[in-house]
């Protein structure tokens, strides 16, 4: 295993109030791979995938205890800044999400805030963020409509384009697919391949073949805890717990 | 069936009006009656012009628009966003309870407090003018605005929060570019909603405004709005002459400006409806 670790978290443990979410979860995530989280509803996947961006923080009672380490900085450290935070490590949504603004200005958005003040330069950005999350062909005639005219997968696509505009090195995605029919599914995925040779990857999913089919490594949530994580093809084939076996296997779930 | 009959007591409410107020058109032209400068409907020639009257409503409601948009979508605002839930809980309940102040209260307030307190602060004759009405009015059409903001910031979903701040917007940034333009027509509609209460308020411009029947030259002349005139006049003017006609012809100006005000809410909430999240 290659020792280019991107992000990873150490006895990470997450608490909604009293109610503990996450147990001591320890993950590397290694610098341009994909990593999938899997596991049943409810196992704190999204949880753990939300504290990497401080997402939770939005949530008013939560507590994280642990080590949460973005190139060796700790991201919960009181000098760390969120926003730049989030500008470093983007995000997509399970449902599509995009402004009720146009096409163009849904992506110009993230450039805007971030202080990007050049028309020329956001135009560029714009075009280039488009052509990445292959969607330009589509809809390079009608930047200024409504983003909402767009269908689901093209939605979620232009969701895409919007989190690589502002040229994040993580991209955490949280289901990106489970909204969509059989062809944008198969889009997201053939996107997500080709975006792991420039950005680190880390992707929640609740289908199995999806997570063998895109991710170079897995992790298996279960109850909060960690279960095990492995190269995707050794946890798939040959796991090392009985619990991972039967979840994979579809004995429970 | 309570429905229609409420809806037909309405209209004949409305035809009345109509019948009553239009007969004063037979002594002076619709041309006269508006922009007439002199209201001196006891006097023999009287004088039925409503000008100063119109301009004494629209100087006030304007002035209190001024006053109370702002500050009843700041607070609007502050409490869907950025207010602690604890001090929301206890402010959002004042706001409600000014919401359902009795106007004569907040006249009786303007007149008795207010009043000499602009008075002494100015150093002008009368505390009783535009600006202490528009300071009432204002009182009164905050909550009103700020309530129905807030309910329209509120609904803003929050997956459309979370993805501005998932590109690294600041919480301000978010609200501005973000929740207002997803809110702006349930915010255009608190506004005009609240100023049509302006509009239409009797019990405080009555008591607040002054009630001198000329056309203002400054914020601190006093005023005679539409609804006053029409509240102060009415048992003063005998049964059916022209000056009962003449009030009632102010019931339909009046009626007319909070139509259109109405019309323009309609408009303003059709024009920036988004739709929010998006659909499949």
């Amino acid at each position: 295993m290659e020792s280019n670790i991107k992000m990873h978290t150490k006895n990470l443990d997450f608490f909604y109030g009293n109610f503990q979410a996450l147990y001591n979860v320890s993950i590397e995530f290694v610098q341009n791979r994909v990593t999938a989280l899997i596991g049943p509803s409810g196992c704190g996947k999204s949880t753990y995938l939300r504290c990497l961006n401080r997402m939770n923080d939005l949530i008013s009672g939560i507590r994280v205890e642990g080590q949460a380490m973005l190139d060796s900085k700790d991201i919960y450290d009181p000098s760390i800044d969120v926003v730049t935070l989030r500008r470093r490590v983007g995000m997509v949504f399970q449902k599509p999400n995009p402004f009720p603004k146009s096409i163009f200005e849904n992506i110009a958005y993230g450039l805007k805030v971030n202080g990007v003040k050049d028309k020329a330069k956001i135009t560029e950005i714009v075009e280039k963020s488009l052509k990445q999350a292959a969607i330009w062909e589509e809809v390079k005639d009608r930047m200024n409509e409504s983003a909402l005219g767009l269908s689901g997968g093209q939605q979620q696509r232009l969701c895409i384009a919007r989190a690589l505009a502002v040229d994040p090195e993580v991209l955490l995605m949280d289901e990106p697919a489970s909204a969509l029919d059989p062809i944008a599914t198969q889009k997201i995925e053939e996107l997500i391949t080709e975006l792991s040779s420039k950005l680190t990857i880390i992707i929640v999913t609740h289908n199995m073949q999806q997570a063998a089919r895109v991710s170079d490594r897995t992790a298996f949530f279960y109850m909060g805890k960690l279960i095990e994580v492995n190269d995707t093809d050794t946890l798939f084939t040959k796991p090392g717990l009985k619990q991972t076996e039967d979840y994979i296997t579809g004995r429970f779930g | 069936m309570i429905a229609l009959f409420s809806i037909t007591a309405l209209s004949l409410i409305m035809i009345f009006l109509f019948i009553e107020g239009i007969s004063i058109f037979d002594h002076v032209s619709i041309k006269e009656f508006i922009f007439g400068k002199y209201w001196y409907p006891t006097d023999d020639p009287a004088d039925f012009g409503i000008l100063a009257l119109i301009l004494g409503s629209f100087c006030v409601t304007f002035l209190s628009g001024i006053m109370a948009i702002p500050l009843g979508i700041m607070t609007a605002i502050y409490l869907a966003e950025i207010a602690p839930p604890k001090v929301a809980e206890i402010v959002k309940p004042i706001v409600e309870l000014m919401a359902s102040m009795p106007s004569v209260v907040i006249g009786f307030f303007g007149m008795v407090v207010v009043a000499p307190f602009i008075q002494k602060l100015f150093n002008i004759p009368v505390g009783l003018n535009i600006f202490n009405a528009s300071l009432m009015l204002a009182f009164m059409s905050v909550p009103t605005i700020c309530s129905i903001s807030e309910d329209a910031i509120f609904s803003v979903p929050t997956a459309l929060k979370e993805a501005s701040f998932a590109l690294g917007a600041t919480h301000f940034e978010t609200i501005v570019k973000i929740i207002i333009p997803a809110s702006l027509s349930g915010i255009c509609t608190a506004v005009i909603l609240g100023l049509s209460r302006a509009v239409g308020e009797t019990m405080v411009v009555l008591m607040a405004a002054g009630g001198a029947a000329m056309i203002p030259g400054s914020i601190f002349d006093p005023v005679r709005p539409l609804p006053a005139s029409i509240a102060a006049e009415m048992a003063e003017a005998p049964f059916r002459s022209e000056h009962y006609h003449a009030l009632f012809a102010i019931g339909i100006v009046l009626f007319l400006f909070t139509l259109i005000f109405n019309l323009i809410a309609d408009f303003l909430s059709h024009k920036f409806r988004q739709v929010g999240e998006a659909s499949l």
